[in-house]
Formats: structure tokens, sequence, C-alpha cells
């Protein structure tokens, strides 16, 4: 190469040129790298709440209190006590909530597969504001931290919350003497602060950083899907910070938000909870259908069915999504009249849903089909999602609900939509996008032998607690009458198949990391369209200096 | 050639405010619990924590100040900017829908609970506290709203224009001028709107806050114990906060002005600062109406 040629490439910043490691982990402001962050944050959370919820279906094998006693003098010491057992296991459950949603689905969701790649499918180099990207990221590590810790101090009748995820009032104001709740409230407020940056970040980036040719209505499912979760989390997650500072000052300054001795309100907690609650599932499984979208689309050969109806179904659940909350409250003594308008506007998000479901469908039809472990996934989030879905405009009527609410049935429906929804969703984005992320395939007959024993688990954990909700079976009870054992046992079992599941997950990332054969620039072939593919597995640390063009 | 930069976006060094702004919140929270608690140490490392807070930001956007000042705030990224400070200005009208509705939950469907002698109790006959209610609470004074309360509307709503003022000057080149008389001892040019306007909101929003803090001195209610006071005292009471944080970025924008960073073509962070002093105006008009003239009409009035 010439002096001159060589001088006038050394000119330009190096696209590939990384940071020392401290400055590269520590402060990047890199999507790409801060993605990586976030997924691996959410595989480590996912695995303390898996662990948690292991602990619960063991105590739930058989009826009758056997291990929770003696697992509180593990964590805490002291003798066993009954009322210590009891107590963890409102912190269990609580913990299994609280560390599913906010720090492994939200942050691989929107933190990993979001930032990983709504910047590279816009065509853009980085994020709006890649420095606040970071403090997204960061603020989630004190979060943790003052969530597990709260695990170690008083919280009523013995260490932690023991409040459910929801956290309602009085149990958490009155009825949890302790810094547990309190740091707890902390843990959300951190949380909430880290998506509402995210949520500007995502807004600003989607709107503004399209590259020359791409227009809203050409861009990927995928960001239309995560554009759509950052106005959900932009205008909900507000609201949830007002409700637990009102927990924080009932609890700690005197304040009669919740409490009737004073004309407060515990109800006015459930609104300000469920406005928030609602959309928050929605932001869970958004995403989750843009990556279902880009997926199916892409082992189909086919572009997605009905582009504009996808969007906009998608546009009709977020909105349609906050004016639904109410249906988390129907047992409260709410008047008739409002019970129906819940039950009318709660069903009308099935429609849209349905224009999804069918859409994905229509893609397949005469398409290219070919079952690699990503699309295995994709197809198992149809056929689950749908079934969790059509529990759901069960429980949406508020008659029935008056039987369901807070029994197991429930717990079914939103295991569906989650741990058979949003899980399946995360599962299949990331063996789609593996070999981007790393440069290396993965294994795919560990994928798919994870694929199916993982699908034979969830199904074996949560398809008979439809029953057991059927048969009256409360939820956030560590115990149940004799004859309810078998369901519960089946359940139980059906956990252990799901950890085997997760263990060939966790052989087939070392393996791959260690052994994998090199990733191309596009390994899926003439099915994947959208901009990634158009980049090296993986992408230079900076791409697009030069931006595409979209025609 | 390969890798030309056809893109007018930001790409930023690495940084390390982010990691140590959140650190800096763990000590403000964990801290502020072990306070709340009366742990040892935790006044300290909550206060620690704070300052921390507070360092991190000074440093956070002194970085976004020189990034300014070396071009990388071209016309996109300023854009960016807008949009980042609206979607933000959003998520807080929001967190003030939360207060609104606690306010209207207990004022449209009042407990049936009554103030005598400054003790909160049930009216009498009710078995829980729903159904005998009226609002404000039998027995409360409240504030009369056409005292203070108009005034600091009338002070906030001047503090608009006088803002307005500020930046009109700023696009219009009217700067500087003889330091004349006492704009002149400032440091104030007398052709230069842009300080003068900045001082004057600065002092009404000063105003708006002392006669505030008099107010809640001199409340004819406490703050614990009663639904009345707690959606009060936390409705007004994060309007305050977000008024003194209103006028800490005014100030800041004052101190950049004299420092000469604003010119009349950028001046972002000067148009964000009046924003969120916009915002914190109309947050105050709904307090004024819906709290202190809708929320107190027909209670007896404190001292009238």
């Amino acid at each position: 190469m010439s002096a001159a040629a060589e001088h006038a490439h050394d000119d330009h910043h190096d696209a590939d040129h990384k940071p020392a490691f401290f400055a590269r982990w520590f402060m990047s402001t890199n999507h790409k790298d801060i993605g990586t962050l976030y997924l691996i944050f959410a595989i480590f959370a996912g695995i303390i709440g898996g662990a948690l919820s292991g602990v619960m279906r063991l105590e739930l094998v058989e009826p009758g209190i056997q291990y929770l006693p003696w697992v509180a003098t593990v964590l805490h010491g002291g003798q066993p006590d009954q009322t210590q057992g009891e107590h963890l296991w409102n912190v269990l459950i609580t913990a299994h909530g609280l560390i599913m949603v906010f720090f492994m689905v939200m942050p691989a969701i929107i933190g990993g597969f979001g930032n990983w790649f709504v910047p590279i499918m816009i065509g853009a180099p980085d994020m709006a504001f890649p420095r606040m990207n970071n403090i997204s990221f960061w603020l989630m590590i004190p979060s943790f931290l003052l969530l597990f810790g709260s695990m170690f101090v008083g919280g009523g009748s013995g260490p932690g919350a023991g409040t459910g995820w929801t956290v309602y009032a009085p149990l958490s104001t009155s009825g949890s003497v302790g810094p547990a709740v309190d740091m707890a409230i902390f843990s959300l407020h951190l949380a909430g602060a880290s998506s509402i940056m995210g949520a500007i970040n995502f807004i600003t980036t989607i709107f503004n950083m399209r590259a020359p040719g791409m227009t809203l209505h050409k861009m990927p499912l995928f960001v239309w899907s995560v554009l759509v979760t950052a106005f959900l989390l932009l205008l909900s997650l507000p609201v949830l910070a007002a409700g637990i500072t009102m927990l924080l000052t009932d609890r700690n300054f005197g304040t009669a938000f919740y409490d009737p001795a004073g004309g407060g309100d515990p109800v006015l907690y459930q609104h300000l909870f469920w406005f928030f609650g609602h959309p928050e599932v929605y932001i869970m499984i958004l995403p989750g259908f843009g990556i279902v979208s880009q997926i199916i689309s892409t082992f189909s050969r086919k572009p997605v069915f009905g582009y504009l109806g996808m969007a906009y179904a998608m546009v009709a659940i977020g909105v349609v999504g906050f004016v639904v909350w109410a249906h988390h409250m129907y047992t409260t003594g709410m008047d008739v009249n409002t019970k129906m308008y819940f039950t009318l506007a709660t069903m009308v998000i099935a429609v849209p849903t349905g224009i999804k479901i069918f859409s994905w469908i229509a893609t397949m039809w005469g398409g290219s089909l070919t079952f690699k472990t990503p699309m295995l996934w994709a197809l198992g989030f149809i056929f689950m999602f749908t079934v969790g879905g059509v529990t759901g405009v069960l429980l949406a009527n508020g008659g029935v609900d008056n039987y369901m609410h807070d029994t197991y049935y429930v717990v079914a429906h939103f295991h569906y939509v989650l741990s058979l929804g949003a899980v399946f969703a995360l599962f299949a984005g990331f063996f789609y996008w593996f070999g981007k992320m790393t440069g290396k395939h993965y294994n795919e007959f560990l994928g798919q032998l994870q694929f199916w024993v993982f699908f034979v688990g969830v199904n074996v954990i949560f398809f008979p607690q439809h029953f057991l909700g059927l048969q009256g079976m409360p939820r956030r009870y560590p115990d149940y009458p004799d004859a309810q054992t078998y369901w519960n046992a089946v359940s139980s079992y059906g956990y252990v198949i799901m950890a085997i599941g997760v263990l060939i997950f966790f052989v087939n990332i070392a393996w791959s990391l260690m052994a994998g054969k090199k990733a191309e620039g596009n390994y899926w072939g003439e099915g994947a369209t959208t901009l990634e593919w158009t980049l090296s597995s993986p992408p230079p640390y900076h791409q697009f200096e030069t931006l595409p063009k979209i025609d | 050639m390969a890798g030309a930069k056809t893109h007018d976006y930001h790409i930023l060094p690495p940084s390390i405010w982010p990691l140590v702004t959140s650190f800096s919140l763990l000590a403000s929270t964990g801290g502020g619990v072990m306070w709340m608690h009366e742990q040892p140490f935790g006044q300290l490392i909550c206060l620690a924590g704070i300052i921390s807070v507070f360092y991190c930001a000074f440093s956070w956007w002194a970085d976004v100040i020189k990034e300014a000042h070396a071009g990388d705030h071209t016309p996109v990224v300023q854009l960016h900017q807008r949009y980042g400070m609206i979607l933000f200005i959003a998520s807080e009208v929001m967190f003030f829908v939360g207060w609104f509705w606690a306010w209207f939950d207990f004022s449209l469907f009042p407990a049936g609970v009554q103030v005598t002698e400054g003790e909160v109790s049930l009216v009498e006959g009710t078995v829980s506290a729903m159904g005998l209610g009226q609002w404000p609470p039998k027995g409360l004074e409240v504030i009369d709203a056409w005292g203070f309360p108009l005034l600091n509307t009338l002070i906030l709503l001047c503090s608009g224009t006088t803002i307005t003022w500020a930046h009109h000057g700023l696009i219009h080149g009217e700067r500087g001028g003889d330091l004349k008389g006492f704009w002149g001892m400032l440091g104030v040019g007398s052709n230069d709107t842009l300080k003068k306007g900045l001082w004057l909101t600065i002092i009404l929003g000063l105003i708006f806050s002392s006669i505030q803090a008099y107010e809640y001195a001199h409340a004819p209610f406490g703050f614990s114990g009663l639904n009345y006071s707690a959606a009060f005292y936390m409705a007004t009471g994060f309007h305050g906060f977000h008024v003194l944080v209103g006028t800490i970025f005014l100030i800041v924008c004052l101190i950049r002005a004299y420092k000469g960073h604003f010119t009349a073509r950028q001046h972002f962070g000067f148009e964000a600062a009046a924003w969120y002093w916009h915002f914190v105006d109309v947050v105050w008009l709904f307090l004024f109406v819906v709290v202190y003239v809708w929320g107190g009409w027909g209670a007896p009035v404190h001292g009238g």
C-alpha cells in the first residue's frame, strides 16, 4: 500500500477499534456491547429467579410444609420455625416475580435484543443517546442489589419482602415492618428510571435515525414492536413510581394514602399499580411479537403477511392496553357496570392479537419452510401464546373472574403467555441472532433437543395448573388440600424436565462459544432480509459509518 | 471510499458517569433505607450518595457542554435532544397524573373521616370509612385559594413571560450594552434581555418557593394521618421540588449566559430549561384549580 493510501486509511476512525477492557465494559457507549451486558445480566438473573421457583415447586410436591422452615434456617440461621418458613414462601414468590419481570424478561428482550438490533435494523450507527444507554444498564445492578439485599433484612414476620410482586397495601405498608419492603420499593424506582430513560432513547432513535429511504412503513416489525413498547414504558412507569412512593411515605412518614383510618384507600394503590401493571405485560410480550415476525419471515422465505396490519395491531394493543387495568381488580367490590366496561375493553384486545396470529400463519402459507431451532421456538410461541391468550379471554370476564381471581388458573394463564410466550420468544431470538452476536454457530442438535425437552417441561408444569385453579387452589399458598396433590406433583415433576432443558441450553452456549463454527454474515440465507444480515458476524464495533441507502 | 462517515450523529467515547451515577444512587437509596430505619451511618451514606449524584450530574452535563463547544451537536443531534427533553417531560406529566389520581380518588369518593382539634377520627356511625364523608374532611380548615396561592399563580405566569422575553432577546441578538444602574451592578448590559429575563425568572421562582415554604410552615393542617394532607403535601411538594430543579436549571443557564455559551442560533440548554419551566407552570395551574380552588370550595378557610 502506498504511503498516501496508508495515511488516508489511518486518517479516519477505524470502525473496528475497540477501547481497553475497563473502558469497553464499564464505560460503554456502544449499543452492541451494552446489549451483551444486558443479556449476560438477564441470564444470571434468570438462573436466580428460576432457582427460586424450583424451591417453590419442591415445597409443593406434597401437601404440608416440608422444606420451607429448613430453607429459612439455611438462609438466615436460627432454628426451623413454621412462621418464618411460611413468611419465606411469600418472599420466594415475590422475589421470583420481580426478578423474572424486571431483571430477566425486560433486560433481555428490550435491553438485550432491542439495543443490539434496533440501531442495526434501521441502518443507524448507534442509539441516539449512547451514554444514557449505559446508565440504563448500570442502574439495573443497584436495583438488583437492593432487591436481593431485601431478602436478608426484616420484612414483617421474617426477613425479606413477602408482599407478592404487586406489593399491595396494606400488607406492604402496616403489614411489613422493617427495611425489606423499602429496599424493594427503591429497587423498583431505580429499575423504573432505567426503563424510562431506555424508552426515551429508543423513541428518539427510531423516529430520527432511520437510514435514508427507510420510512416508518419500511421498518422491520421488531423495530415497530420496540417503538410501541417504549411508549408504554414512558407513560406507565411514572404512575407506578407515584404509587410506590405513596407506599414509602405511608410506611415511613405517616401519610394516609392507603390507610383507611386516615381516610386513605388501599384500592387506590391497586389502581395506580395496575395502570402500570397492565401495560407492563404488553411491554413484556410486544418485542416478542416483533422477534417472532422476523423469524417466521426468515424461515418461510416470505415477507410477513399484512405488514401494516401487523404494525398497527401492535399500536392498537398498546393503546387499548392502557384502558383495561381494572380487569386485575374485579373482586375489589367494583360496580357491575364498571366491570362490564373492563370486560368489554379487555376482550377487544383479543382482536388485534388474533390478527397477528393469523398473519403469522398466513406468512407461512405457501412459504418455503425450514425448521431450524429459532423456527421451532417461534412456532412454539404461536401455539403456546394462543393457549395462554384464550385463557386470558376467559379471565377477562368479570363474572367468571369472581371465581378464578387469585387461583392457579390465573397463574397458569400468565405463565403460558410469559414462560411459554415471552421466554420462547427470547430463546427464539437468542438462537436466531447467536451467530450474529458471537460470530460462532450454536449446536443445532443441542438446540433442537433443548427445545423439545423445555417444551415438554413447561407444559407439564403449567397445563395442570389450569385444573388446580378450576378446583379452587389459591395462588401464593405454600400448601393445599390432599385432594389437589396429583396435579401439584405432576407440575413439580415438570420443573425437573424444564431444568434439564435449561442445562442443555447452558451446555450448548458453552460448547458453541468454545468450539462453534465461524458464522458468516448471513447464515440464514435469502429469508433473512433485515440489515443485520448485511454485516459481518459479529458486526464491526461501529457499523454504518456510511449510512446504507434503502429503496 | 470504505469507512467515510456520511452521518452527522454523535458517536460518543466511553464515559464513567453512568457507572458512578448508578452507584451513587445505590448509596442514596440504600442509605435512605438505613436512615429511615435509624441504622448507624444511614444518614451519612444517604447524604453522601445524594451529593455524589449532584456531582455526577454536574460532571455529565459539563461533558455535554464540552461536546457542544467541540461541534458535536449537529442539527440532527440537536433534534435528538429536543425529542429527549419532550419525552422526559411527558414522563413527568404522567408522574403528576399519579398524584392527581390520588387527589381525585379522595375528593370524589370522600371517606368518612373528620378532624377534631388536630386529631383524625372516623365520622360517627360509620363501620368503615366509606360512605359518610365530605370533602374536604369535616373539621379541616383549608388555605385561602385567593390569598397566597393566587399570588403564586400570577408569579409563575409572569415568570413564563419573563423567560419568553429572555428567549426573544437571545434569538434577536439583544445582548451586551453598557453596564449602567442596578443591572450594571449585576454585570448585565443595558441591552442584554437574555440575562435580565433569566434573572427575573429566577427571582420569581425563588419568591414562589419562599411563599410555598411559608405556607407549609403555617398551614392549618399537618402532614400525617389524613388523606387530604397526604395528597395535598405530596402533590404540591413534588411540584415544589420540580420548581427547585427548574430554578437550578435556570441558574445554570444564567451562569452559562455570563460565560457566553449561548448563540442566537444554538442554545438548546436554554430552550430545555424554558420548556421545563413552562411545564412546572402548567402543573401549578392544574394544582391551583384542582387542589386549591375546587378542592377547597365551600370549606372553612383558615384565618377567614
